[in-house]
């Protein structure tokens, strides 16, 4: 090698060469087919077996897109307006069903009078996630609340609110933004009492249960801190714990019926056996997606731990969970857990429900979360203990921080499919929009024999869904990566 | 035997090990270690890979237990008690081989983060600090980036900046340079003689034979678990005692 001109020569450039473009066959559009299309005869059998498979789909249902029927009273009807317009044996979407029967996808067999409380409450819904989701970021926040406000005034007048909540919740969302502008932290406040308010107009009834209710974490909250210096942090939660219970089983009912008495504010009662269609799925999903995190958190530091019990009771818990199906438990949930709770108690079927669907989903994201605790560094626990960091503060400020945004994608995908899985509540009687509402429209006379159109309808809505919680994620990924690997 | 051991510590005494001895498992890692360290002593650790080293001043602030004997640092005894381990953990410094400087957070955030949490200092006072010690390490300008944009030599610094913001009475190093280009070993090493000079206590396990004879005022050289000897750097590279620091020196200064 040493006799190469560049070794044995001196050799001093003074012309630096400016830079040029690559090949044509190698930029742009024709590299790119080239590469990705027509780089093999394999590929460029496929690329042409897939082209024919668009083509054969795309002229197969095409018609029965294009002949869409929107106004018919009935299956048959569609049928012939199909035939008159197209011709006989043509094929055409019926979705005239969808616009007569919209409302119990939607909402199952919630009074259509109080429609208006599900429809702020599902508006009301983002403005308390968006504190969450984009935390501190004035300008997404002031859109997102703005939309709400948008959505609100239209739904709530098409669904003729009363005057009074109508003018409320467009008061509550002004004060929101006004809020978003000066202080968005505070935002987290709304975030906070959001699921009383939720749960009171959904279901209705006095508006005392809820904020007495609420109250409970409040008699928690003051226990702790009174106790705290007296007896220490651990004891003194459960000394919280152990009064929150108290009041909630002997304290609340007395409560709520003597304010009730004082002050009667309250909405029609709906029971849990109306409720149906989207709304069910998502007051499930949302709730569920809510309370599993935390939940999985905790099963997975605790899976870590080194205290024996809190070790055994965690991986008992996941491993049993995991190991049973959905359906198994939703069946508990109806049928079993009824026979060991003392009789007169009613526990509410939605209720019981959300318990066993969240307490699945925790299962799945404790393995999860754990899977991104193992992905740290050693040295990150290191570090944070030769500072002096506590176990919690260490695992707050330092591990979980690393460890959830290494798990965003599994997480999300166990809450899509936590999601999903809330159609899976119609095998024990409740009215998914999947299988339950399209049963019952199946099952009138004038819709029967309907077949691609419901479940077309929900599995766009579903995809809609999905997919936002799918692009927010990665947006999420995106906002935290600062490891510039 | 604890209380004897106590009595002994005088305000002069930083570090006291006793008879100290641990094991991973079956295997007997540290061998009836016994050492003093004085205030603003600057000691340097060296030996083969396996020897120990590391493991012994990991024990110095508890990332690794010890099974038998006595660590008393600062005049806290190193127990079981968590409250002892981390005033220990607060006092005492420490700068690891790969940084581990917290990848999610900013350098003034990590510099900042245990002043606040742990010495509950103002935020306001905590970022004073921290300044004043990238100013020391001469790197202040990168306060806002994140760790992955550094260039290793620069990490470590900032490393030893964390450990300083927490006004450490001891600082532990645990092969501070090994992961290091040649290039940027001499800028921690800059950083490090400096910290020297002032009079901070220093326990480092290094390689660097230069810094060791730069600063140390004592260089213990361990194997198999043991502290086979320890002499001023001068009489330790000029004139080893035993076989095993003969052989170890010429292979380590031999090329």
């Amino acid at each position: 090698m040493s006799e190469t001109h560049a070794e044995t020569v001196t050799f001093v450039r003074d012309t630096m060469l400016p830079p040029v473009l690559p090949p044509v066959g190698e930029r742009g559009a024709v590299k790119w087919l080239r590469e990705n299309l027509f780089s093999t005869p394999l590929n460029i059998a496929l690329t042409v077996a897939g082209l024919g498979a668009i083509w054969w789909l795309v002229t197969a249902s095409l018609p029965w897109w294009l002949n869409s029927v929107w106004n018919a009273s009935s299956l048959g009807e569609c049928r012939q307006i199909v035939a008159a317009n197209a011709g006989e044996g043509a094929t055409g979407a019926c979705w005239a069903m969808i616009r007569e029967r919209w409302h119990q996808f939607l909402f199952g067999f919630y009074p259509p009078a109080q429609w208006w409380r599900p429809v702020l409450s599902f508006g009301l819904l983002f403005a308390a996630l968006a504190p969450v989701l984009f935390a501190g970021q004035k300008r997404n926040l002031s859109i997102i609340l703005g939309v709400v406000a948008a959505y609100l005034l239209v739904t709530l007048y098409l669904a003729s609110a009363p005057g009074l909540p109508f003018v409320l919740a467009l008061v509550l969302i002004g004060g929101l933004l006004a809020l978003a502008q000066m202080m968005p932290g505070r935002l987290l406040w709304f975030t906070l009492i959001y699921p009383a308010l939720c749960f009171w107009l959904l279901w209705g009834g006095s508006i005392w249960s809820p904020i007495v209710a609420m109250a409970g974490f409040g008699v928690l909250y003051a226990v702790f801190r009174l106790a705290s210096p007296l007896i220490g942090l651990a004891p003194a939660a459960g000394a919280g714990i152990v009064a929150a219970v108290l009041w909630w089983l002997y304290a609340e009912a007395p409560v709520v019926s003597a304010l009730h008495g004082a002050f009667p504010i309250f909405l029609q009662s709906i029971n849990s056996d109306q409720f149906g269609g989207f709304l069910l799925a998502i007051v499930i999903g949302v709730t569920g997606i809510t309370f599993s995190l935390p939940i999985g958190i905790l099963l997975a530091l605790g899976r870590q731990s080194d205290m024996l019990i809190v070790k055994s009771l965690s991986v008992g818990f996941i491993e049993f969970i995991r190991g049973v199906p959905l359906i198994t438990l939703l069946f508990t949930a109806s049928l079993l857990l009824q026979y060991f709770l003392p009789p007169g108690t009613n526990f509410d079927i939605i209720l019981r429900v959300i318990i066993l669907v969240t307490f699945f989903a925790a299962a799945y994201l404790a393995e999860v979360i754990r899977g991104g605790l193992a992905a740290l560094p050693r040295g990150q626990y290191e570090a944070a203990d030769a500072l002096g960091l506590d176990y919690w503060r260490a695992q707050r400020l330092i591990i979980l921080p690393q460890a959830l945004k290494v798990s965003i994608p599994a997480i999300v995908s166990t809450f899509i499919g936590l999601f999903k899985d809330t159609t899976l509540v119609a095998f024990v009687g409740l009215m998914d929009p999947l299988k339950g509402v399209t049963q019952i429209v199946r099952a009138d006379i004038a819709w029967k024999g309907i077949y691609w159109e419901p479940y077309i309808f929900v599995g766009v809505i579903f995809f809609l869904i999905c997919f936002s919680m799918s692009r927010y994620s990665m947006y999420l990924e995106r906002k935290l990566k600062t490891d510039h690997r | 035997m604890a209380e004897a051991a106590k009595m002994q510590v005088s305000d002069e005494v930083a570090i006291q090990i006793t008879g100290m001895n641990k094991w991973y498992g079956q295997f007997h890692v540290l061998r009836d270690i016994n050492m003093t360290v004085q205030r603003g002593e600057r000691i340097v650790i060296c030996g083969p890979s396996g020897s120990g080293k590391s493991t012994l001043i990991r024990c110095i602030n508890r990332l690794e237990e010890h099974q038998q004997g006595h660590i008393i640092v600062d005049g806290t005894e190193l127990t079981n008690d968590l409250k002892n381990i981390d005033k220990v953990r607060s006092e005492v410094g420490m700068v690891f081989q790969h940084f581990n400087l917290f990848p999610h957070l900013t350098i003034l955030e990590n510099l900042t983060l245990a002043p606040i949490w742990v010495r509950k200092v103002p935020k306001r006072e905590a970022e004073e600090t921290a300044m004043y010690f990238l100013q020391k390490v001469k790197i202040p300008e990168q306060a806002h980036k994140y760790p992955g944009q550094l260039s290793g030599g620069q990490q470590q610094r900032v490393a030893i900046a964390r450990s300083l913001c927490m006004k450490p009475r001891i600082m532990l190093f645990d092969e501070p340079t090994s992961a290091l280009d040649p290039e940027m070993i001499k800028e921690v090493l800059d950083t490090m003689i400096e910290l020297a000079k002032e009079g901070m206590t220093m326990l480092c396990v290094t390689h660097e034979m230069g810094f060791a004879q730069a600063v140390a005022n004592r260089v213990i050289f361990m194997d198999q678990g043991q502290i086979v000897e320890q002499n001023e750097p001068k009489e330790f590279f000029n004139n080893p005692k035993s076989e095993r620091t003969k052989l170890f020196l010429s292979q380590i200064l031999g090329h």
